[in-house]
């Protein structure tokens, strides 16, 4: 949605820059397509075509062009993000070329929105660049509305009062901020986003919904039909170990009062039941029989209850999936949707996943035994189908509003749902809202991260007194360790922190002298520029919220504050 | 330890450099401009509580990165890249790059040195150009060859070494290339005949970031276990019994394309080559419908074929930059290095883990510990060639077994030269006993994974 005075004020002040070569001819359009997808296949194999187009529609601001925003940006511009504006309104000096490696000598004394937008642009055509040469405070007094076009805006180096008011427009528009610096050795992020949803999380280390302690009829019906006991060898060898454990299971619980296996004692019993399962040759010596090894060896994870995961029920739970209205998002729809399923034909399970692992079998048997699960996952799916219809006619919506596809990709991902919700930075700086407990509760260790966060602050409020950072020349830095101190004292007892900040990280940020060497600059670079990635395309799950990296000891850690 | 004797070496060399140093790194145009080097000096020029304990700020620091410390990058890739970018702008300036490879068109999405045009190149030299042209003064030199095309004397010349490779061979390669460059007086380990050996690897959202110091810290083949193994389905499967997209596509490969030759009699299945991967693809197709199988797409067959590891721009900048800041904290002794093994992974969140990998006692590749092979004198020459691949802490590939036999070199067993192994397949069934070797007797094995020979001590169980 664009505003015409923020349209016109832009037009004025942006220059947009035309790097892109045409391609007119339907032909040489296809041939780009093709050389797209080459290009990107290393990272559409991670995120997908529809990530990827969502890349392509997005529109992401950094403000300040310093080395650490540009080396987001590189790592933005090279997979293909759609579009980047920078606002920057400093002049480039010698010290920002020396460690930007978007910035050369003779870009000195040039807008430094503007150097660093040529030589970004020119790392992937496919990708817009704009500048815009003036102060995000000039901005915010003149045309405010100018961030709520963006699918992120991501600042990097603001001094304390500016980055909070740019905080609270971003908030009220609803457009997520990410706030990137790096000081001496030390990265920092903050996320600041409301809400945040994400349905394709993709897990590390999922496991497998295969139903073995409540199998659904249609996989109760596929276990009967086979009958191990009288199977040829080779069909017996050959069967799924998911079957093995099924009629294993059924046996002992017939015998154990419809119980599951469950102390350690238990599986142990378990596994030696299936064991005894495996034919013996004319010499009573047990055949190698490799799919009753694989049962055994599935027997610890496999015969895990069914259950719905403390997240996910409480996204059941949640305000947003009990009160639909006529705005509500797909996500809250998908969710209410799958909590009547839940509720009625689920019988308080999610809906059938569908995958089974690969798993020594002849290729008929696991087909069939693949489909089952299959057939199940679309017979779920449908169910939540018509749940979401009902709910879309009540707020009246058409059907269509949520495809198929996204039904079906949400039902897969069902069990893996996640919603990241950031305190506002206005909670976070106010002495009242402050998170006292979590950064008191972190300083019992005084070498945490979390002393290099409460340092940064402090040098943010020697900013505010002394229109400067502390240690910026050699003749400062003796003066400065005082004052910076005295700073340290003054934000701890202000937001009434009983903590003990050591001497030597006064110090150590007063050596610094505010410098961003570029490695560091770097590493947060690729860091910052994978949770844009994340945030864009609602895929992986995103950090909450702040982040420190400590490139002294090559550590980091993950604070909620 | 290894940080105490850090900064001994690192005086050393600066002052035997001018003898060592036969480049002339002297008096060019650098093109230095006011202010260019801020953000490193405040490092190098300031004394601060959490450094080194033996640093001294100092102004000629500067001078030791721009003028004489030299750096070997190996590989030009997605981490090369980053690092050739990160050391240039870190005041490093006599750099060498190493890379067998040219550049394709998937490479662009994160080595960002390159260009469409650039396609076909050799990696080496694009990269190097780009960097030099980018930042004044810095001089990369590119070498489009294997690391195996050099010996000790071109490794010997460098203070550290960064590799950003993408083959475990080829670290163990440097990593034994190193090992080789140590020397011993009295059994003790001289200091400055050690390069430490930085390494980085990522594959999709995942990294790692190591420093070695060769003979004092945990290898490369100390914590060889750490890899994981390659997933190859078993024969039977891809034969008789697929199941998935990726057993058809397996299929095709390994059975159908060397019995049909679509391309010519001889003609090898390139990955590379979009028309072969579709006759691939097709052919999977077909195999697939076969028993039902669903999921076979051009882009899993492709991935198949070229074993391909998803990558992007954010995790290879992640591990460049950890590598990079490293490499600085060596080279100017201004911190502590890393001890010695960070991991990364921002899938959920951002995680980084950072441990201490410890030394294996006795480590083919760096311990001193001479190594033995047990086996009963009746033993076949197979099994033996079986535990150099399968032993979970020497996993060689293709290893070549050599041995003084009656006074005389006998070759017992090489397979990467056709003529030679069949000439000496036949030694596999035979006995260790038949092929005339003797207890206490040397073995001596080559293999891709170590520059140097292996030596084994045979001793007879029965």
């Amino acid at each position: 949605m664009f505003r015409e005075s923020a349209r016109a004020l832009c037009k004025r002040k942006r220059k947009r820059n035309e790097f892109k070569s045409g391609s007119v001819d339907m032909a040489s359009v296809d041939k780009g397509k093709a050389t797209k997808e080459q290009k990107y296949d290393r990272q559409l194999r991670l995120w997908g075509d529809h990530g990827q187009d969502a890349l392509e529609n997005a529109h992401v601001c950094l403000i300040n062009a310093s080395a650490t925003g540009t080396e987001i940006l590189k790592n933005l511009v090279l997979p293909g993000i759609g579009a980047f504006t920078i606002v920057d309104e400093n002049k480039v000096r010698g010290e920002d070329v020396g460690n930007n490696f978007f910035l050369t000598k003779s870009s000195i004394g040039r807008n430094r929105a503007q150097a660093a937008t040529e030589l970004l642009q020119e790392l992937n055509s496919d990708v817009s660049g704009n500048f815009v040469e003036e102060s995000p405070d000039q901005l915010l007094d003149n045309d405010p509305d100018f961030f709520h076009r963006f699918s992120l805006v991501i600042a990097v180096h603001l001094p304390e009062s500016t980055l909070l008011r740019l905080a609270a427009f971003v908030w009220g528009a609803g457009v997520p901020l990410l706030v990137c610096r790096t000081y001496g050795l030390i990265g920092y992020m903050r996320l600041v986003v409301k809400e945040h949803t994400v349905v394709e999380s993709h897990p590390d280390n999922a496991l497998e919904d295969l139903r073995l302690d409540h199998p659904f009829p249609e996989l109760k019906k596929h276990i009967q039909s086979y009958d191990l006991e009288n199977m040829e060898k080779r069909d017996h060898s050959h069967t799924p170990w998911i079957i093995v454990m099924a009629k294993y299971l059924e046996k002992w619980r017939s015998e154990h009062n419809k119980q599951m296996p469950k102390s350690y004692k238990e599986k142990e019993a378990f596994r030696e039941l299936i064991r005894q399962g495996i034919r013996k040759n004319e010499n009573g010596v047990p055949e190698d029989e490799e799919n009753f090894d694989e049962a055994i060896k599935n027997v610890n994870t496999a015969l895990n209850p069914t259950k719905i995961s403390s997240g996910v029920e409480e996204l059941l739970q949640d305000e947003n999936s009990k009160n639909i209205k006529a705005q509500t998002s797909s996500f809250w729809l998908l969710v209410r949707a799958l909590k009547e399923f839940v509720e009625k034909e689920g019988q308080g399970s999610l809906p059938v996943r569908g995958t089974i692992p690969d798993m020594i079998a002849d290729s008929d048997k696991f087909i069939k035994l693949q489909n089952v699960y299959r057939e199940k996952a679309k017979e779920d799916a449908t169910a939540v189908s018509n749940h979401i219809s009902a709910l879309l006619q009540s707020v009246g919506r058409l059907p269509e509003s949520v495809s198929e596809q996204e039904i079906r990709l949400f039902c897969k991902s069902s069990a893996f749902l996640r919603v990241v919700r950031c305190r506002s930075l206005a909670e976070e700086y106010s002495t009242e809202t402050i998170n006292k407990d979590e950064i008191s509760s972190c300083m019992d260790n005084p070498d945490s991260e979390m002393v290099l966060y409460l340092m940064l602050r402090a040098v943010d409020k020697f900013y505010q007194q002394h229109g400067r950072y502390p240690g910026v020349y050699n003749y400062q830095v003796e003066e400065d360790i005082g004052k910076l101190k005295s700073c340290v004292n003054s934000f701890l007892q202000e937001n009434g922190l009983a903590v003990n900040v050591k001497h030597d990280y006064i110090h150590e940020f007063c050596r610094y002298g505010a410098v961003e060497p570029h490695p560091v600059a770097s590493f947060v670079g690729g860091s910052a520029a994978q949770e844009a990635i994340k945030i864009i395309t609602h895929q992986f799950v995103p950090f909450n919220n702040t982040f420190i990296y400590n490139a002294m000891a090559q550590t980091s850690a993950t604070f909620q504050l | 330890m290894a940080d105490v004797e850090e900064p001994e070496k690192k005086r050393r060399r600066v002052e035997e450099l001018p003898e060592k140093m036969a480049v002339d790194s002297g008096c060019r145009d650098t093109g230095d401009w006011e202010g260019r080097w801020n953000h490193v000096k405040k490092f190098l020029e300031r004394a601060g509580p959490f450094t080194h304990p033996d640093f001294e700020p100092s102004t000629e620091s500067l001078q030791f990165l721009l003028d004489t410390c030299k750096v070997l990058v190996i590989g030009a890739g997605g981490l090369g890249c980053e690092l050739l970018k990160n050391l240039a702008l870190s005041g490093f300036r006599q750099i060498h790059v190493i890379d067998m490879d040219t550049i394709d068109v998937s490479n662009l999405n994160r080595q960002f040195l390159f260009r469409p045009k650039d396609v076909g190149r050799p990696k080496a030299d694009v990269a190097a150009e780009f960097v030099n042209n980018r930042i004044p003064g810095c001089n990369v030199v590119p070498h489009f060859k294997k690391i195996q095309d050099f010996d000790e004397s071109f490794y010997r010349q460098f203070h550290i070494i960064v590799c950003g490779l993408d083959s475990i061979i080829a670290r163990r390669w440097i990593n034994g290339m190193l090992m080789s460059l140590l020397s011993y007086e009295d059994g003790v380990l001289d200091p400055s005949s050690i390069i430490p050996l930085l390494d980085g690897g990522t594959e999709g959202f995942k990294g790692n970031a190591r420093v070695i110091l060769p003979g004092m810290t945990a290898c490369i083949d100390c914590t060889l276990e750490l890899y994981p193994p390659q997933i190859n389905f078993p024969m039977c499967t891809i034969a008789s019994m697929p199941r998935l997209p990726e057993h058809c596509i397996e299929y095709v490969r390994i059975l159908q394309w060397p019995k049909e030759n679509p391309f010519g009699e001889g003609v090898v299945l390139d990955g590379d080559d979009p028309e072969h991967i579709q006759w691939v693809f097709q052919k999977s197709l077909e195999r697939a419908a076969e028993f039902k199988i669903t999921g076979v797409t051009y882009r899993l067959t492709q991935g198949v074929v070229k074993r391909i590891i998803p990558a992007v721009a954010s995790t290879n900048a992640v591990i460049a930059a950890t590598c990079a800041t490293e490499v600085f904290k060596i080279a100017s002794s201004a911190y502590i290095p890393l001890n010695n093994y960070l991991v990364f992974n921002d899938v959920d969140g951002l995680y980084t883990y950072t441990f201490e990998a410890e030394r294996k006692e006795n480590c083919s590749a760096c311990s001193q510990v001479p190594q033995k092979l047990q086996f009963s004198s009746s033993a076949k020459l197979q099994e033996v060639l079986d535990y150099l691949t399968e032993n979970a802490s020497l996993q060689m590939k293709t290893p070549a077994i050599t041995a003084t036999v009656d006074g005389k070199n006998k070759t017992l067993y090489l397979q990467t030269v056709a003529s030679i192994e069949e000439r000496t397949r036949p030694n596999l069934s035979r006995t260790l006993k038949e092929l005339g070797l003797a207890e206490g007797q040397e073995l001596a094995v080559a293999d891709v994974t170590t520059p140097q020979t292996v030596l084994f001590k045979l001793n007879f169980t029965s």
